[in-house]
């Protein structure tokens, strides 16, 4: 019976309409893969010996030890945010022959072999074999090996215990903030005694016991909960939150794109992967800092611009690359009502050159650091208003693939084509190359000079560069309305 | 109306809709009658320029769909749920597309008050994005909206399934006086023999992207298909 399960499991990955399509995703994503596992591992092996050079006269597996709370409770929160329990695709099983028990065994051990799981035992067979090597007792360290283990289940099933719950991510996160205030302001050493705690699952491999009887414990748990509720209408039904509408009629004023811009607003605030963006967005206005401070770069270095075009042009990268994906699940009836194209494309333009002026207005504190870094923004923020706009619109013109709003934002991939990775060449690597020539050329204020007339002549002609674009959307349109039918995408 | 002219759709080798010629005059109610795979949606998606026709053309009120935009005022359709944005009310959504239309909210309200009866509560003031709605509640808000704006051209896709009884006698109904009252030409498949032939004063079998049948309802109608599909 597991072995059906396991090969349904096998065709829906290797049968997934998008593997093969975007074969260049699949491969970063394997990359990246095996380069968190590849790092894991390395930590794994050098660990052990980085930490007896560092504090020579302590143990390092009691140094290790001492830090285990934190990362008990840090992947507690991780996890909270990338697994969830993949509940969802067992509704075809419930009304063929199979046994319920069955079911909520094969949803529960799937989740044992998770990928988060594996990257904590490539940490840890390592380190343990390393701790043999080192003449460490066996029994002692196959006993804390299991500790280990059993700990990493007892998080992976109390992360299903708690699922979205808010509160136990806040109180997670308040723990994890409140022990290291603790230890940090020397009021209580946290470390000291947990230290013992972990250490103590190494001296006497008995105790080694209570984390894997954790890890049953936290099993059955999850298994009498999920067994009584695994109904239609219970765990399997996704929750309904209560609309909220929000006035929009001041988008008024904009005059005939008014309805496109509400439409607009409303899909970022009411998606979660949108949401998520405009946060990531306004974040982004720190990075600059991390730049500024560093004195090495003076002020007129081609890196700063970068940034300025990073700055002021994130919410146009991260939503712009996307459009008209973001609204691939209704775009055939975007294209058979009464929309011109040009004005659903205006609309658009309008929602990124207020973020981009928004954006420069959150980066004017930068002109602490001088008034070139104002001037840096200023242009970067022309350029991205007048060049960078049509460019994304432009590239996203090949978009095809389909967006689902419902899903979240963190590790999503989803819409993502070859044409996200071309978009970067022009929009970075052209303001770079203009303004890094002219810089060694001429000066500072020439080159920055350039960039914003750049952009002002792009504002200038927006009107026949948008036709263009307008002419190119409605040649790829049955491309796109075909495209964004395919689910799974 | 509508004239379809040596129209045509490959997929590969695959002809999935040859029409040589078929015209639907203006104000005829005009039923799309077959199997699964017989071209009816296909036909409504070339006829709103959704895919390209392999050869020929639809020509919607003298202008010609693949080639202009102009038929975009007077035409309104519901294919699927896709025509729906899932996370607006059925409000927002009804009070969207009249502003598409050149309809203020004040207009879309008077037309909704129409179809109260059709709605059964379900529909308005639940505080549900349209996304959390059950299919059938979907498909009214898909229905209604095609009705805003006072199109001339109304399409509709299998309107009748997913609805419960009382809301398919409703909105036959509604279809009728549609056709009857306002000189609106309504195109509608359907699966279901008994309804189309009900609301339809013409029906056109599909059979394999042929037209193998193209009659003027009667009495002996619903007989013919029946023996035609059963046979």
């Amino acid at each position: 019976m597991f072995k059906h399960f396991a090969t349904l499991q096998w065709k829906s990955f290797f049968r997934s309409a998008s593997l093969g399509k975007s074969l260049s995703i699949k491969i970063l994503m394997v990359f990246f893969g095996l380069y968190m596992l590849g790092t894991m591992l390395t930590l794994g092996v050098a660990l052990f010996f980085a930490l007896r050079e560092a504090v020579p006269d302590t143990d390092p597996l009691l140094l290790v030890s001492r830090y285990l709370i934190y990362w008990v409770l840090i992947e507690l929160v991780l996890r909270y945010f990338m697994q969830k329990l993949p509940v969802m695709d067992v509704k075809p099983m419930l009304t063929i022959p199979i046994a319920k028990n069955r079911i909520t065994h094969y949803i529960l051990g799937r989740s044992g072999v998770s990928i988060y799981n594996l990257f904590d035992l490539v940490f840890f067979i390592p380190f343990a074999i390393v701790l043999l090597a080192q003449d460490y007792p066996f029994m002692n360290v196959i006993g804390w090996f299991f500790a280990m283990i059993g700990l990493v289940l007892t998080i992976n099933y109390i992360n299903f215990l708690i699922n979205k719950s808010d509160k136990a991510l806040l109180i997670m996160l308040g723990l994890v903030i409140a022990l290291f205030g603790l230890d940090y302001f020397e009021i209580y050493p946290v470390r000291e005694l947990a230290g013992k705690l972990f250490y103590g699952l190494y001296e006497n491999p008995f105790l080694a016991l209570l984390p894997v009887l954790l890890a049953v414990g936290t099993y059955y748990l999850n298994y009498s909960f999920l067994r009584k509720t695994l109904f239609l209408d219970a765990s399997l039904e996704r929750k309904t939150k209560e609309a909220e509408t929000a006035d929009l009629s001041w988008t008024k004023r904009f005059g005939d794109i008014a309805p496109f811009l509400q439409l607009d607003l409303k899909l970022i605030w009411r998606n979660k992967r949108t949401k998520a963006q405009v946060f990531i967005s306004l974040a982004m206005i720190l990075y600059g800092l991390v730049f500024y401070t560093i004195e090495d770069f003076g002020m007129n270095s081609v890196m700063l611009v970068l940034i300025g075009i990073l700055m002021t042009g994130i919410f146009l990268m991260n939503f712009g690359q996307f459009i008209p994906a973001w609204d691939s699940a209704y775009y055939s009836m975007m294209m058979s009502q009464n929309i011109p194209l040009r004005k659903y494309l205006e609309a658009k333009v309008g929602l990124i050159a207020v973020s981009v002026a928004v954006m420069f207005l959150l980066s004017i504190p930068y002109v602490y650091f001088g008034w070139e870094a104002l001037l840096i923004n200023l242009g970067a923020a022309l350029y991205n208003l007048g060049i960078n706009i049509p460019v994304i619109l432009f590239f996203g013109s090949m978009n095809k693939k389909r967006i689902d709003l419902t899903k979240s934002a963190i590790g999503n991939m989803q819409g993502t084509g070859a044409a996200q990775f071309l978009v970067g060449i022009p929009l970075f690597g052209a303001p770079m190359i203009i303004y890094s020539a002219l810089l060694f050329l001429v000066s500072f204020e020439v080159a920055i000079g350039t960039l914003a007339l750049l952009g002002i002549l792009g504002f200038v002609f927006r009107k026949p560069i948008l036709d263009r674009i307008t002419a190119v959307y409605r040649r790829r349109k049955y491309g796109m309305i075909a495209g964004f039918k395919e689910k799974n995408g | 109306m509508i004239t379809a002219q040596h129209l045509t759709k490959k997929y590969g080798g695959n002809i999935v809709l040859n029409i040589e010629n078929l015209e639907i005059p203006k104000g005829q109610s005009f039923g799309l009658v077959g199997n699964n795979g017989a071209g009816k949606t296909t036909f409504f998606s070339l006829l709103l320029d959704l895919i390209q026709p392999t050869t020929g053309h639809i020509i919607n009120n003298e202008v010609q769909v693949d080639a202009s935009e102009a038929w975009k005022p007077f035409t309104a359709s519901f294919i699927d749920e896709t025509f729906l944005i899932g996370y607006l009310t059925p409000e927002e959504y009804f009070y969207f597309i009249g502003e598409l239309r050149g309809q203020n909210k004040a207009d879309v309200n008077a037309l909704l008050t129409n179809f109260e009866d059709f709605f059964h509560g379900e529909i308005l003031g639940q505080k549900k994005y349209l996304r959390d709605l059950s299919k059938g509640n979907q498909k009214k808000s898909g229905i209604v909206a095609s009705f805003i704006g006072n199109p001339e051209v109304v399409i509709l896709d299998e309107p009748f399934a997913n609805l419960d009884p009382t809301t398919q006698i409703r909105l036959k109904g509604i279809i009728k006086d549609l056709a009857a009252q306002q000189e609106v030409t309504v195109l509608v498949s359907s699966h279901d023999l008994l309804h189309v032939t009900d609301v339809c004063e013409r029906i056109v079998v599909l059979n394999k992207g042929e037209v193998v049948k193209d009659i003027q309802t009667s009495t002996e109608t619903l007989k013919e298909l029946e023996t035609f599909f059963g046979g």
